[in-house]
């Protein structure tokens, strides 16, 4: 039934705008990356456009040595494995804080759980960079950490964690708790709380209902928060940057100095485009094993 | 209701409740209280003082960071905003053909890293022969504050009767005075918390303007990273805490708006 003749007309002109800006901009710009990635490099950057090479994935696993044979050289595959195992452990530690915290929002009055999530999204949205920035204060020698340890008697000599992997390690879990405990909340706001009184009267115990109730229903939100978590963490830039120091590099920073120091636009490319194409699988993977219709 | 049941208290839950939420509120209190620290240390303590504020204000380069992160923040929220608006509109209602695809299109820029979006749009400005400057960080300002834009108002406009649109049409109201006289003031709350957070999200941005703004175009945040890595200094935290208070002012006033509307 339809009244009004012009609709697709009207509603082609209404999706132009954003339509045109995502392909122009955003996917267009994605294909040219993964193109530019196949091509040589100029010497001062840049590429040369009409020289294919296939150099910029075979650096990625081997070093070419001066009469041109290759050997296998694992610094960059190091660099991918520490940024899985950064962000492997960012998630599962936001988890194990976050889950008990969106539980806890979950089982307070309306009004108190509003304000709660006001509380845990405030520093969502405030600066990631100057929040960073803070942990620096924190975690340096002679910063509050240190000195309040030094003070109880907790420590000898300085504190030594600022620019290591366990700062970067804090930084993570900091920065990406409330992408954990927003969605749980989400999923456990909407569930019917009598389905964990059934199973009270029908003698579960709190950690049988937890395990065989509640974690059940809450995990549409706990995968969606796990995804929240490890795809930014993976890509993740200043974080390693200022908390970790030369020596706890990941993939984002690898990519940054192929476009600085290194000049060195389609092994960057290529790079990006890796760690893209991972993003993209974990979502297939997420979208395959959960987004089914229930029943199937 | 639920917290009067005894059953429903797990071990463990409200002492990991308490730890994060002292852990979240940890560094940003430590950042505001030490920005008023009159030693030029920036971390030791010695007594208040307002200077490093009054510093601040008196630095030219902090100023124009603030006027290009401003000029570009607006522009991109506006932009998005209407595109985010218009499209909702045309997602609403009977499903057509290519839906799908929009709306994977519309996930994308939330989906990849930022630093794989930045290297794209670097590479793609490049390549166009386009000088580096706020018309590139405007471009990437909107396209990634469109999704951004766009929840709120999908959400609004999903909560909406039908009936209402139908019922102007009805009264010979056209498309576009249906929209304007009855449709719009309805999504009005969405189409401003989707406006507040494009703003907030393209005043935040790092990465991504970082690669594409050159050198002319330098934002807030890019200026405040060049100064985090010369070093840890009491203007670097009274510029930081500024930042921050900002974006949670920002916050608590949608959190304000949103209550009173609904």
């Amino acid at each position: 039934m339809t009244l009004d003749p012009y609709r697709r007309t009207r509603r082609r002109l209404l999706l132009a705008p954003t339509t045109l800006t995502l392909l122009l901009f955003m996917v267009l710009p994605m294909l040219l990356m993964g193109w530019m990635s196949l091509l040589a490099p100029d010497t001062y950057g840049g590429v040369r456009w009409k020289e294919w090479s296939l150099d910029a994935y075979v650096q990625f696993l081997y070093e070419r040595d001066l009469d041109d044979s290759l050997t296998l050289n694992s610094d960059y595959l190091q660099i991918f494995g520490r940024s899985f195992l950064l962000a492997g452990f960012a998630t599962v530690v936001t988890l194990l804080i976050g889950f008990p915290t969106a539980l806890y929002i979950a089982l307070k009055e309306e009004k108190t759980r509003q304000r709660l999530i006001l509380l845990i999204s405030i520093p969502f949205w405030t600066n990631l960079l100057v929040r960073t920035y803070a942990w620096m204060l924190l975690l340096r020698n002679g910063g509050l950490i240190d000195s309040s340890l030094s003070w109880l008697g907790l420590s000898q000599g300085a504190l030594d964690v600022l620019y290591t992997p366990t700062a970067v390690a804090i930084g993570f879990v900091y920065s990406f708790l409330p992408f954990m405990v927003l969605p749980i909340y989400t999923s456990l706001e909407k569930m019917d709380w009598r389905l964990v009184e059934a199973a009270f009267d029908l003698g579960a115990n709190r950690w049988l209902a937890l395990r065989r109730v509640i974690l059940p229903l809450a995990m549409p939100g706990i995968v969606a928060g796990c995804l929240l978590v490890f795809i930014p963490a993976i890509g993740s830039y200043f974080i390693p940057e200022l908390l970790g120091g030369g020596k706890s590099l990941m993939i984002g920073n690898l990519i940054q100095n192929q476009f600085g120091t290194a000049r060195n636009w389609p092994f960057g490319a290529a790079l990006s485009f890796m760690l893209l194409a991972l993003v993209l699988l974990v979502m297939w993977i997420y979208t395959r094993r959960f987004q089914r219709p229930p029943g199937e | 209701m639920q917290a009067s049941n005894t059953l429903w208290r797990f071990r463990g839950v409200t002492p990991t409740a308490m730890l994060a939420f002292v852990y979240l509120y940890l560094p940003i209190v430590v950042l505001v209280v030490l920005s008023f620290n009159a030693n030029r240390i920036a971390t030791l303590w010695t007594g208040f003082s307002f200077d490093w504020y009054l510093k601040v204000m008196d630095n030219d380069n902090i100023l124009r960071a603030t006027k290009n992160s401003l000029i570009i923040a607006c522009g991109a929220t506006v932009l998005a905003t209407s595109f985010a608006t218009m499209a909702a509109l045309a997602m609403a209602g009977k499903r057509f053909r290519g839906q799908a695809f929009i709306n994977a299109m519309l996930g994308l820029p939330l989906l990849v890293p930022e630093i794989v979006t930045a290297v794209a749009s670097l590479l793609f400005f490049l390549a166009l022969g386009l000088d580096l400057g706020l018309l590139t960080v405007l471009i990437a300002h909107t396209v990634f504050c469109i999704p951004f834009a766009y929840l709120p108002i999908r959400a609004r406009l999903e909560g909406l009767d039908p009936r209402l649109a139908e019922a102007a049409a009805d009264l010979y109201a056209g498309p576009f005075a249906t929209f304007r006289r009855v449709t719009l003031p309805l999504i009005l709350p969405g189409v401003l918390s989707g406006a507040m957070l494009a703003f907030i999200v393209s005043l935040d941005d790092f990465v991504i303007t970082f690669f594409v703004a050159g050198a002319g175009a330098t934002t807030l945040p890019v200026y405040i990273f060049g100064l985090i890595r010369m070093g840890i200094t009491p203007e670097v935290n009274a510029v930081s805490a500024l930042m921050l208070l900002v974006s949670i002012a920002f916050v608590a006033l949608s959190y304000w708006m949103g209550q009173r509307k609904s």
